[in-house]
């Protein structure tokens, strides 16, 4: 299973170096959400740093629709998923490499955007451990809720739509959770982030299970 | 099309029966004594004055609305496990039901809200919770009516109405989180959970039946409606053909 996951994960992401549609397209975007929220709300204001960790993972969030649907879409064309479901692989172990490769790409995005934040929104950035871990548990959280999902919407005429409305509503703990650690940790109490951690780490579990369980049904029938 | 429904067995082009008939006239009954005892016969509340009435709706609405998240959980568990198409129709029906009785619960509320609070809306963990709720019936609603073939909706459908209960408890926990750290739920205290008896305490347990019964009934209903269009569905191809070939008999 893992070794299929790794399989998977490395020939996603050998098709983004390739094709850099997540560099060329996906990352402008997220700076474009960020410049947008400029325009929105008075720069002028304090109102930019005071949001930064909710603005900063509302565009991650964006971000990653579109990195999730461009997961699919390279899966959709030529009878690819025919040719996955030929390989042999174990679906988790498919599900696993899907979510590890779009977990590579946003991680890599969380890092650029979080430069972004800084350079225009002038956040100050503190308490680098708690950052750091929230990232990558929001992180995988999202992927995870985002490649079941993904799967769910995928083969159907209005995937570009339903995915949205499908995912949003079960990721806002994920956003409450990033963000009111981002928060903790920006504001110098890390203490109260911790909690939140915990909350998307047991979000994250459930996901992870639910994907490795019922990928593979949902794989075969589309 | 006529000749097909005077064709049908008997009770086919009905999705009532004796029984959902004497369910209907207990449900009008009963919310005719709710409407007695809750706008006539209960007093005010000491606090909340005339508004209180509103919530010999609202409470019940919100814990039938509760019910029928469990039932299409419980159906699409039924449905995946089994590949019982009953339970898969029980699960459609009920989330249906569970999304027009949330929506009264958000309705109620916001109309309980403005007189109580002073605005509409507040961003309490209750509120916001069930504003998710509604969310994620809609998303589960949406992929039960796609275009698309029975089998793809039927399974996508059931997948996500399996992860409802799941996600409506993680959600309801976190937003619950959100708010406290934040600020006291103070907003409710003086709400639905302060004390309540007597005669407004029989108004709310009439409620219960009332809306407990307008909830059974949509919910045979529009069961027996899900069915009947399933039915169409199979049906509607055979249909059109002995149709076409009756035509070509006659001329």
């Amino acid at each position: 299973m893992i070794r299929d996951a790794l399989l998977i994960a490395g020939k996603d992401l050998r098709l983004e170096l390739r094709s850099r549609v997540a560099l060329n397209q996906v990352l402008p975007f997220a700076l474009l959400v960020l410049v947008l929220f400029a325009f929105a709300l008075d720069p002028d204001k304090s109102v930019l740093t005071e949001a930064t960790p909710g603005l900063y993972w509302i565009a991650v969030l964006f971000s990653a629709l579109l990195a999730l649907q461009r997961s699919f879409a390279i899966e959709a064309t030529d009878g690819n998923r025919d040719a996955l479901r030929l390989s042999g692989l174990d679906p988790a172990g498919i599900f696993l490499g899907k979510v590890l490769a779009v977990s590579v790409q946003l991680i890599v995005l969380e890092a650029l955007l979080g430069v972004g934040v800084v350079v225009l929104y002038t956040s100050r950035i503190d308490g680098w451990v708690l950052l750091a871990v929230t990232s990558v548990i929001a992180t995988a959280s999202i992927a995870a809720a985002g490649t079941l999902y993904g799967v769910l919407a995928a083969g159907l005429r209005v995937r570009e739509t339903l995915l949205p409305l499908l995912l949003l509503p079960v990721l806002a703990p994920v956003l409450i959770g990033s963000t009111r650690a981002f928060e903790a940790a920006l504001n110098g109490s890390p203490s109260e982030g911790w909690p939140w951690v915990g909350l998307m780490s047991i979000f994250a579990s459930l996901y992870v299970v639910a994907g490795i369980f019922g990928f593979g049904p949902l794989l075969e029938e589309s | 099309m006529t000749t097909q429904l005077d064709a049908a067995p008997e009770g086919l082009d009905s999705t009532g029966s004796r029984a959902t008939r004497v369910l209907g006239v207990l449900a009008i009954l009963s919310l005719a004594v709710l409407a007695l005892f809750g706008l006539i016969l209960s007093p005010p509340d000491a606090s909340q004055g005339e508004v209180v009435r509103i919530l010999y709706v609202h409470v019940p609405s919100a814990t039938f609305a509760y019910i029928g998240c469990f039932l299409t959980t419980i159906g699409s568990a039924m449905f995946l496990w089994r590949r019982s198409a009953w339970w898969e129709l029980v699960a459609y029906a009920s989330a249906e039901i569970a999304t027009v009785f949330t929506a009264i619960v958000l309705v109620t509320g916001m109309i309980w809200g403005r007189p109580t609070w002073g605005v509409y809306w507040v961003w309490d963990a209750r509120l916001t919770s069930t504003t998710m709720l509604l969310l994620l019936l809609l998303g589960y609603l949406a992929v039960r009516r796609l275009p698309a073939d029975h089998d793809v909706r039927t399974k996508r459908s059931a997948i996500i109405g399996l992860l409802l209960v799941p996600n409506v408890i993680i959600v309801r926990q976190s937003v619950q989180w959100w708010r406290t750290l934040h600020q006291k739920p103070t907003l409710l205290a003086n709400g639905v959970g302060a004390k309540i008896e007597g005669l407004m305490l029989f108004s709310l347990f009439i409620g219960f039946i009332a809306i407990g019964l307008v909830f059974a009934w949509l919910l045979i209903h529009r069961f027996r409606l899900a069915w009947l269009e399933d039915q169409l569905d199979d049906a509607g191809l055979d249909a059109a053909i002995a149709e076409r070939r009756a035509e070509g008999d006659r001329s």
